[in-house]
């Protein structure tokens, strides 16, 4: 014991920095993120993340299955807002075969994007607050959150793993009840986020660990090649329903939220606004819906024929088995689909050969991008903040490792 | 919107009259390819030329053909944000050539450089850090190569003898299945056997 001391007191001591693991079993680290940290204290000076431990070769996959096969898999990559990602996939092939959607699909598409965005800003600002140490928020969220995986499942079967979107429409039609319980839940969804907002938006603690943290300036958008929210928070407008219109959005009547000083807190802002407009959006889209009738699939060589018909028709038979076998033939040809997923722009690089099957499809995921950018932004903030940072950025493993 | 694509597809030729090989407005996309080596300058051209502004880098893939003499295809998407417009840049590349990295220009390159190393192959030279992204540690092969099989080599368990995970050739209970739907009205290339003609 004695002895031991004088290690302690030597006056020059070499004062290595401290490198830590972060992950890839840290609640914090939203999935299995392995970050390598390098630390001068507390500050970090180094970040690598290492990722891939979700990898499941998702393309790979898609090469040697048929594209309707295919579409199941694009739940699996963002598995918090599945609908958005077989949305891409759907438009992309719609676009290589020419195929026009109903207007009655289109609008259940934008109402289940929109839906999905809810999902997804609810998952992630309760649980960034989380991060940042507010417990309820998650709770609050995730009872919402349950609401509508309730709807997912009334319109598809499936709370999560939807495959809902299909090439050419949406698989089935909403009933009139499910119609109304979503509208009822879009009356009284705002008094939710209310409620959150008196929870986290002066919130004392929750803005002294986001305010200034993770400022994200306008070069470092084009530089990292940011995309959602870590645009908007810094005060560009720029979102993709708006700016290249996809399905029937340029119909609706919806805002863009931007922040202004493109901080953690500002994309908490930017957040909470956004699912106000994706309400207002699903508003719109029942009171459209509740006009438009009609088929929610367009009929044709890539989509099934009726339940009815299959009964008395042999052609529509063979053409059921046919498809459900073989699948559908697209023309060769190359498109970029992309769509404004909760979390940036989710693409989908598709290049068809003419067979049934994709030649190779690539898929863009925005999280990719932020996650990139991790040693650039976490460089010189607290080791504390980086919880924080991963949080803001709205990165999920399924569709970063694919 | 096409002609606007046209235009500026005009535009690039006129200014990189050797390095543009190609260009062709499909689906509302214009794709322009490209000789590998003006890459960069092509792409600093995109980004500061007031008439593209390419200013965000989309992505980076590529395109495995085994048959071509030239193999891969690495495609570039960029998006501008200004313009409102994309464009799509692709290069021919061999199994042995080197492309240039795009890092200096555009950071956000760096990890979609990273995976396409990872999974093609393909070489990025002046890439600061070209390790492997998305495999394992210790990967071998180039997954996303047509004749790298989908089953893969290696599987992985955990051995409870030995206590700790195991990496081992791949045992298939039955053969990887590829159906194959071609219709028989349509004709198929080949004879399935026991179909054979008597000659």
């Amino acid at each position: 014991m004695d002895g031991s001391l004088n290690d302690a007191l030597i006056g020059e001591q070499k004062i290595r920095n401290f490198n830590i693991n972060f992950g890839p079993q840290h609640p914090a680290a939203h999935g299995v993120l392995r970050l390598v940290l390098e630390l001068d204290g507390e500050v970090v000076e180094r970040c690598d993340p290492h990722i891939g431990l979700l990898h499941r070769g998702t393309e790979k996959l898609m090469e040697s299955r048929t594209y309707l096969q295919n579409l199941p898999y694009f739940d699996r990559l963002d598995y918090v807002a599945p609908m958005n990602q077989e949305h891409a996939w759907c438009l992309a092939i719609e676009r290589l075969t020419g195929t026009v959607v109903p207007r009655r699909a289109s609008l259940i598409r934008v109402l289940y994007s929109e839906i999905s965005r809810i999902l997804n800003h609810l998952l992630n600002v309760t649980t960034q607050a989380m991060d940042v140490g507010a417990l309820t928020p998650p709770l609050w969220g995730f009872e919402e959150r349950e609401k509508l995986m309730v709807f997912y499942e009334r319109a598809s079967g499936s709370r999560l793993h939807a495959a809902y979107f299909r090439p050419g429409g949406v698989h089935q039609d909403l009933t009139e009840a499910l119609i109304n319980d979503i509208d009822e839940w879009a009356d009284y969804f705002p008094k939710v986020l209310d409620d959150i907002d008196t929870l986290l938006t002066e919130n004392r603690i929750f803005k002294q660990r986001n305010a200034d943290i993770g400022v994200v300036t306008e070069e470092d958008i084009q530089k990292w090649g940011y995309s959602g929210v870590m645009v908007r928070g810094s005060g560009l407008a720029w979102d993709l329903r708006r700016s290249q219109p996809y399905e029937c959005y340029d119909e609706f009547d919806f805002m863009i939220p931007v922040g202004k000083n493109g901080d953690c807190y500002d994309r908490y802002l930017c957040r909470m606004a956004e699912m106000r407009e994706s309400t207002r959006i699903v508003k719109q889209a029942i009171a459209k819906l509740r006009l438009e009738k009609g088929d929610v699939l367009a009929r044709g060589k890539i989509t099934p024929p009726k339940r009815s018909e299959m009964k008395t028709s042999m052609e529509a038979l063979i053409h059921h088995f046919k498809l459900y076998t073989e699948g559908f033939h697209v023309p060769a040809g190359e498109v970029y689909a992309a769509v404004e997923a909760p979390k940036g722009e989710f693409g989908v690089y598709l290049v068809a050969d003419g067979t049934n099957k994709p030649y190779r499809a690539k898929i863009r995921a925005p999280g990719f991008l932020h996650l990139q950018s991790m040693d650039y932004i976490c460089k010189g903030h607290q080791l504390a903040d980086v919880s924080a940072i991963i949080g803001t950025m709205d990165v999920v493993f399924g569709e970063i490792d694919r | 919107m096409s002609e606007a694509l046209q235009e500026l597809a005009a535009h690039l030729t006129l200014k990189y009259p050797d390095a543009v090989l190609g260009h062709a407005v499909a689906f509302g996309e214009l794709t322009v390819e490209l000789v590998p080596s003006h890459l960069e300058a092509f792409v600093d051209f995109l980004l500061i030329d007031s008439a593209c502004r390419f200013s965000s880098l989309v992505d980076i893939t590529a395109v495995d053909h085994p048959e071509r003499e030239k193999r891969f295809e690495v495609v570039y998407h960029f998006l501008s944000m200004y313009q409102n417009h994309r464009i799509r840049v692709k290069l021919a590349i061999g199994e042995t050539d080197m492309v240039p990295s795009l890092v200096e220009i555009h950071p956000s390159a760096n990890w979609f450089e990273r995976e396409v190393f990872d999974m093609f192959g393909i070489l990025f030279s002046g890439h600061p850090d070209l390790r492997r992204i998305l495999t394992d540690y210790g990967f071998r092969g180039f997954p996303l190569r047509k004749d790298f099989p989908t089953t893969g080599y290696t599987e992985v368990r955990y051995d409870e003898s030995q206590k700790r995970v195991v990496y081992e050739a791949v045992k298939l209970v039955q053969e990887y299945r590829q159906f194959d739907f071609m219709s028989p009205w349509e004709g198929a290339e080949y004879i399935l056997p026991g179909d054979e003609k008597r000659v």
